[in-house]
Parts: C-alpha cells; structure tokens; sequence
C-alpha cells in the first residue's frame, strides 16, 4: 500500500504546525496563540515587551520548539542516509558511534577548556563546541566503518559489535570528563546519555539551523545516486555512480549534521531509526521522498517526544531520551528479528 | 569498431587469475565465454566491462582505452547484468527498473525515460508486477527485473554510438523458456553498433547461440572461434576433463555435446 504522495505531504505538514504551535503553547506556563502573535509583532518592531508570557515565549518556548524540531529533523535524515549507505535498516546514528564520538568530542572542551589556549578559543569563538563535537563524532564513525568494514564490504554483525565498542568508549570519554570537571556549570552525564532540550538558545538554534540546512540541502542533490546505491556497490559503479566519492561525502555531511545536534542537546537514541522505518512503510524507498518526508516527520516526532518530556512529570522534566527509547528500543529488536536473525550473514 | 584486450595478466596477491588474455570482440556478433568453475570468466567480464582496474594490459573500447572514460560516460553506453544482486529496502519492479536509466537523467526521469522503462517492462513479461515489492519476488523473476534494468540501462545508444552488453551468467534461476527468451533478446538487439559478450554455463546453450565462442581454463583462452570450427570431443576434455560426444543438431546442424 502506498499512500498518494502529494496528500501525504501536506497532510504531514499541517500536522507538523499543529504540533509545533501546540508544543509552544504548553508547559508550565501556558501561552495563548494571541500573546504568540504580540510577542511576534513587538519583536519585529523591535520593542521590549513585559509580558511574562511574551517573554517566556520569544527566550525559552520559541527556541526550544525550534531546536528540537531541527534537531528532529536532523536525525531523521541522518538515519535515512546512514541505512542507504550501508544498506541495512538497522542503522542510525545512536549505534554507529557517531553521536556518542561527538558527546565526547563536546565534553572535552566544557571539562577541559580551562586548560585549552585562548587564542585558540578566541580564533573558534562560540563554535569551540561545534567543532570538537564534529572531530569527534567524525573519528568515532571512521573508526567503526574502517573496522568494521571487510572485503570492501560492511556487513552487520561487525558493524554493530564494533559500534557498541566505539559508543562504550565514547560514552566512558564522557563520564571521565563530567567527573573532572571543575566547571560548576559542566553539564551532568544525565544531558550527555539522554539529552534534554532545556538549555536552548537562540545562538544554537542559528547554528544547527544553518548546519542543517546546509547539510540536508547536500544530501538531497545526492538522492539519486543514493537509490542507485540501492543495488550494492558494484551496480551502483556499473550505473555511472562514482560509489567512493558519494560515499565518503554523504558520511561527513552526515556527520556534521549529526555532531552540532548532539553538541547541543545529547544523544537522543532510535530518531533515526524509527522515522525512516514508519516512512518507508507509507511512501517506499526512493530518497528523492524519503529525505524530504523525514525532515517534516522527525521535526514532528521529535517536538512530540520534547512535549511529552515536559509535560508527563510537569512540574518536573525528563530527559527526552527516555521517551525515545521507550519507543525506539522495541522496534529495533522487531527490525533486528525481522531483517537479520533469519539470515546466514548476521 | 570492437572491444579488445591486449596481453591482460590480473592477479590477487600472488595468485594469477588471468594470464596473458589477447582478444577480440567484434559487434553485431554474439561473442560467449565459456569454461569451468573458477577459470577467471566473472573477472574477464569486470575487466573488460570496467569494473576492475588494477590490471596490466590494455583494454580499448575502439580506439579509446577504457581507462579513459568516467563512470558516468562508461555508464551510458555499456551496462552489466550480474550473477546476483540484492535490494536492502523494499522496492516495487518499476522502481528497480527506472534505477538503470540513473546515467540519462540528473535528478527526475524525463517522459522518454518513462516510456523506455515500460518498453522493456513489457518485453520481459513483467507488466503484471510493476507495482509489486521486489523482495517478494522468487530468484528468477528477480532476475528477469534486473535484466529489464540492464536493457534500460542502454536501450538507446546516442546516435553513431557504440553501446555494450555484458551478461555475467544471466541464466541461472531461469526456466528454459527464460532461459531461450533472454538470449534471443540479447541477439535480437545486436547490430553493427551493438557489441555483446556473455558469460554461460551451459555448453550447449553457448553452442547454439555463439557466433564466437571463447573456451577458458585457469586464466587462459585455450580456444577461440566459431563454434562449428573449433568444437569437438578434445576440446572438451582438455577445458572440462569430460568425455563427451558431439553430434550435429538435427534441425540447425549445429554441434551439440552429450555427456
């Protein structure tokens, strides 16, 4: 059954606004769609407000919507390239090393940037934490492909074995640094295992926004040659695709995207599985699709789980970790079970 | 106009999987290798079809080495069917099929591309699983798909161009109706400008269709002709270490092998 494509999208669309309007509006203080709209039109006329409400909204609901809804969507896509890559549905960014490689990467420098050079600070300004998280999340994913990686081919078992190594090490790297800080204000391995969007900002939500635009503008160009892909790497060169070179591109977009959201808010688990996944179900495999309709659905996805994350022990928060694993965990083992305990190479 | 190989020795590591390979293919011709398990028959197709590079020899396409082309250029006038390829993700036939004109569009398929896909739909008797889901598909359909997509792949050569035609072993999986369907329309496409060379297991097969048949063993052509001119008992024995006798084809006249 697939669903017709143009209903889909806009259906998938309104609900995402819906969705995103009602994550703004709810919380420990509740903002109505009009004090949205003052706030909005003082904003723009440059004005200071003293609403509180308006305040609330313009410093803390509007930023965190919209860090989470992009950090949704980056980990969306992210699955949905990271599985045509290695050809395996049961891929994502969580298991790979790559977000746990940048956690470390992010870690390293609110422990230990006492020590670091100030030039060295100055030169990399507010994007020290960006760049360490994409050194890191960069090495770690090499790491597992390379090891992981036999006879030009990567094939499951290795992949995830080594990948929970790598995350082990990368998520151990964390702990030592949350434990030797000195920084008061270094934040707690709680952040780092499970994530949270509590701290958003403005300035993040410029920089991830901007990573990601970048990033995913790429990807889609590559769309095509990722369905090619599709077929294994020697079809792939048999039909004109330059296989190394799409290969080694997508996997540091990839990685870009994915380490700046993780520098931010933590690792978050199974987005990138679960997206892809419900996706391919209702429209296929063609990333001329996928890639655009995991955009809307991660952001969608994502900004639910943050509510839920608020909202479920309100006054209290927790961290949206939890809720996407509650959801993602089980449909990893049901992929699992499904794709590869019947099958000789697993 | 052809493919030709000049003195190609290729090896891994130590081990010499093709030794000293000169020879020629001509279009309009139905040019078939044939030879035991594990004499280097896959190898020569990725050699001479570019997927391997690392060789010493030359290979040309007319007057251009191989070498020379891009992927892309090689892609849009030579296409490979393989022994086996499998999907990861759910597809339906159409789909699959579409992935073989990649090198003629940029980003969506044009209306010719369309029409092309549904052409050699139609010729492989798949018109009633277009919309099916590939992976559902036993292995000879599936194969029957793939060479739907190779077909695409290069069903109009730009004019005055040459195109090209691998087959690395299509027949496996296939029924003799298929089995007679996929070489007679591989022999159907061939024209001056259509070069094709195949891969077979069957001897038999090899004998009724080849116009130049290419004996292998270990790494080495030991014979190379018209079939009718080179076959015979001691051939056989010395390529596959098999009496055989051979007969003529009662209706064709063309050599058959009894074992």
């Amino acid at each position: 059954m697939r669903l017709n494509n143009k209903i889909f999208f806009i259906v998938l669309i309104i609900i995402l606004l819906l969705v995103l309007i009602a994550a703004i509006a709810l919380g420990a203080v509740q903002i109505l769609p009009s004090e949205m709209m003052s706030a909005l039109m003082h904003w723009f006329k440059g004005e200071q407000s003293n609403s509180i409400y308006e305040n609330v909204f313009l410093q803390l609901r509007l930023p965190r919507v919209l860090l989470c809804a992009i950090t949704g969507a980056i980990l969306a896509v992210s699955g949905v390239l990271m599985q045509g890559l290695f050809r395996n549905p049961v891929v994502e960014p969580g298991l790979i090393g790559t977000s746990a490689g940048a956690a470390f990467g992010a870690s390293i420098v609110f422990s230990l940037s006492p020590f670091m050079s100030p030039l060295f600070k100055t030169i990399l300004g507010p994007f020290l934490v960006p760049v360490f998280a994409f050194m890191g999340g960069l090495a770690a994913t090499y790491l597992v492909y390379s090891l992981a990686k036999n006879n030009k081919r990567v094939s499951i078992l290795p992949l995830l074995l080594v990948g929970m190594a790598i995350n082990a090490i990368g998520l151990s790297g964390v702990g030592l640094m949350t434990y030797i800080a000195r920084d008061p204000q270094a934040r707690s391995i709680t952040f780092w295992n499970l994530g949270t969007f509590s701290g958003a900002s403005w300035f993040q939500v410029l920089v991830t926004g901007m990573v990601a635009l970048v990033c995913i503008y790429i990807s889609f160009r590559q769309a095509k040659k990722l369905n090619v892909l599709l077929l294994g790497e020697q079809e792939a060169g048999y039909l004109g695709v330059e296989v190394n070179k799409l290969k080694t591109g997508i996997l540091i977009v990839n990685t870009a995207m994915v380490s700046v959201a993780t520098a931010f808010v933590g690792v978050i688990a199974f987005m990138g599985l679960i997206v892809p996944h419900v996706l391919r179900l209702l429209i296929g495999s063609d990333n001329r699709k996928l890639i655009p309709a995991s955009i809307i659905m991660g952001a969608l996805l994502l900004t639910l789980a943050d509510m839920g994350a608020r909202l479920l022990l309100a006054p209290a928060e927790m961290p949206i970790g939890i809720i996407t694993s509650i959801i993602g965990a089980p449909l990893y083992i049901f992929l699992l079970k499904k794709y590869h305990f019947n099958q000789n190479h697993l | 106009m052809m493919i030709s190989a000049e003195q190609i020795n290729y090896s891994i590591g130590n081990k010499n999987i093709l030794n000293n390979i000169s020879i020629q293919f001509l279009p309009g011709r139905c040019n078939l290798i044939i030879g035991p398990n594990g004499s280097g028959k896959s190898t020569l197709i990725k050699l001479l079809s570019g997927e391997l590079d690392n060789y010493d020899g030359r290979i040309m396409y007319n007057s251009s080495d191989i070498k020379t082309f891009t992927k892309l250029k090689l892609a849009a006038s030579r296409a490979v069917l393989s022994q086996q390829t499998e999907l990861g993700f759910p597809m339906t036939v159409e789909e699959v099929v579409m992935l073989g004109r990649n090198p003629h569009f940029e980003f969506n398929p044009s209306k010719k591309d369309i029409e092309i896909v549904k052409e050699v739909i139609a010729l492989l008797d798949l018109n009633s699983f277009i919309d099916r889901n590939y992976q559902t598909l036993s292995g000879g359909e599936k194969q029957r798909v793939h060479y739907a997509r190779v077909l695409a792949q290069i069903w109009e050569s730009p004019k005055g161009e040459q195109r090209y035609l691998f087959l690395d072993e299509p027949l496996n999986n296939l029924d003799i109706y298929y089995q007679e369907l996929f070489l007679s329309i591989a022999v159907s496409l061939l024209n001056e400008t259509t070069t094709l060379i195949g891969v077979v297991h069957d001897i038999n097969i090899a004998l009724r269709y080849a116009d130049q048949l290419s004996f292998l063993k270990e790494g080495a052509i030991i014979k190379n002709g018209a079939p009718e001119k080179i076959v015979d008992a001691i051939l056989i024995k010395e390529v596959f270490n098999v009496d055989t006798q051979i007969i003529a084809h009662p209706a064709t006249g063309k050599p058959i092998v009894l074992f």
